[in-house]
């Protein structure tokens, strides 16, 4: 094997190494979801300088979590014994609950968040989106508000089980 | 960069033009703040301060942009923190104060309503990293005119009180519209140029926006009139200098006062 050649795996394998880390970091207000069920983390590089460069993406403009995911992110990479690590924003392409894994969508269902539906009329003025109530199952529920508890989510009420919950909005 | 309490910038027509968007976004966001705490309801106060948030974070975007277009090591707090009234170029509408609740959300019907099909349409700009910030912006902003609306229609037709305060701010703001589709040289040059988005093609989607929400709240479109102006070339009406005086206390008293 040629000396580029082995430096290129070395590469590949710090990279394996730095996302496996990485992919473990939650998010500090959905705690069940990894920033990688999420989609929030989008790429793992070794730069030039052999600098680990992680890339994450607001789901929102506002996201209030990017600081604190930026810092987990470094201490899980400093743990995992990577100590040069840069964090960088990315806005495009603008993150999509499309992205969010089957695993991480059935995580959220479990810990009581309607999941994101998979198809939205997100664009129509007044459109009334039917989301099934993470705890019994029914459709018959209602939207209390387009905000909820943080900005990617919605607030909801069961009509069936008359329990509240949250929903994440599909954008 | 050394403690000031005051930038001056070179603003070439790309940096004015995303200073005036970030502003209005700041601006806007700085005044739904000031809603935390004394929302109608629970929700509400949710509800606006989310919103607020993704106006910020807009403005942090834009702010981040404008400093590596000027590119002597500003910080999207120095634009934020350390300009003078004048050198703010949001338009008179966001600086409105908030009145009642009315007066609230009418200011977000107008303004959301220009919003939405204007980030859209920036999404398709020439310059990629305008493309990236309206395609992040495009989707927060159908959620704020939604949010907006639904709450229009409801105070228009809604009690006879709540309908009297609706008209009356509709009336009061209505003034305050005509700025949003004000377009100067430097930024015609940017509009040819693809990068820029020309808000007269958008004046169509906005009237119809306006006319859908203000028919089903029974209120009544004001009669075309004279516009406020000056906002964009920094002549402010007295309420931005109240903001800023919140805004930018701690920077002003302790210069380069970090967290």
């Amino acid at each position: 094997m040629s000396a580029a050649a082995a430096l290129a795996r070395d590469d590949e394998t710090l990279r394996r190494r730095a996302w496996d880390a990485a992919a473990q970091v939650c998010d500090p207000e959905i705690p069940v979801l990894t920033i990688a069920d999420l989609g929030v983390l989008r790429s793992v590089e070794i730069a030039e300088d052999g600098a680990v460069e992680v890339a994450i993406t607001p789901t929102y403009s506002g996201c209030p979590a990017m600081d604190v995911i930026g810092v987990d992110v470094e201490l899980a990479l400093l743990k995992a014994g990577l100590d040069k690590v840069r964090i960088r924003h990315v806005l495009a392409p603008a993150w999509t609950t499309d992205w969010m894994s089957e695993e991480g969508r059935a995580k959220l269902l479990a810990y009581g968040i309607a999941p994101p539906a998979a198809t939205s009329s997100r664009r129509a003025l007044f459109g009334e989106d039917s989301v099934a109530c993470p705890r019994c199952g029914s459709e018959r529920t209602q939207k209390i508000s387009e905000f909820g508890s943080t900005a990617c989510k919605s607030l909801w009420r069961c009509l069936a089980c008359r329990e509240p919950f949250d929903h994440f909005k599909c954008i | 960069m050394a403690a000031t309490t005051s930038i001056a910038l070179t603003e070439t027509p790309l940096i004015a033009y995303v200073l005036r968007r970030a502003d209005d976004a700041l601006v806007l966001g700085h005044r739904l703040s000031e809603w935390c705490g004394h929302a109608p309801v629970l929700e509400e106060e949710l509800a606006l301060a989310n919103i607020a948030l993704d106006l910020i974070g807009q403005a942090r975007s834009l702010y981040d942009y404008a400093a590596r277009l000027d590119g002597r090591g500003l910080t999207e707090d120095d634009f934020a923190y350390l300009r003078d009234v004048n050198r703010y170029r949001n338009c008179l509408l966001v600086e409105q104060p908030n009145g009642d609740f009315a007066v609230t959300i009418v200011r977000q019907v107008v303004f959301s309503a220009f919003m939405d099909p204007y980030w859209r349409a920036m999404t398709a700009s020439r310059d990629e990293t305008l493309a990236a910030i309206a395609a992040k912006a495009e989707k927060e902003s159908v959620y704020h005119l939604r949010h907006a609306a639904e709450w229009l229609i409801r105070l228009g037709d809604g009690t006879a009180e709540s309908h009297r305060r609706a008209q009356a701010a509709l009336d009061e703001l209505w003034p305050y519209s005509g700025e949003l589709f004000e377009v100067d040289g430097a930024e015609r040059a940017l509009i040819e140029a693809g990068v820029a988005i020309d808000p007269a093609g958008l004046r169509g989607a906005w009237n119809t926006t306006i006319d859908d929400v203000l028919t089903q709240a029974t209120l009544t479109r004001p009669a075309e009139g004279w516009m406020q102006t000056g906002g964009r070339s920094g002549r402010h009406s007295e309420h931005l200098g109240t903001i800023l005086t919140e805004l930018q206390y701690l920077q002003r008293t302790c210069p380069g006062a970090t967290w």
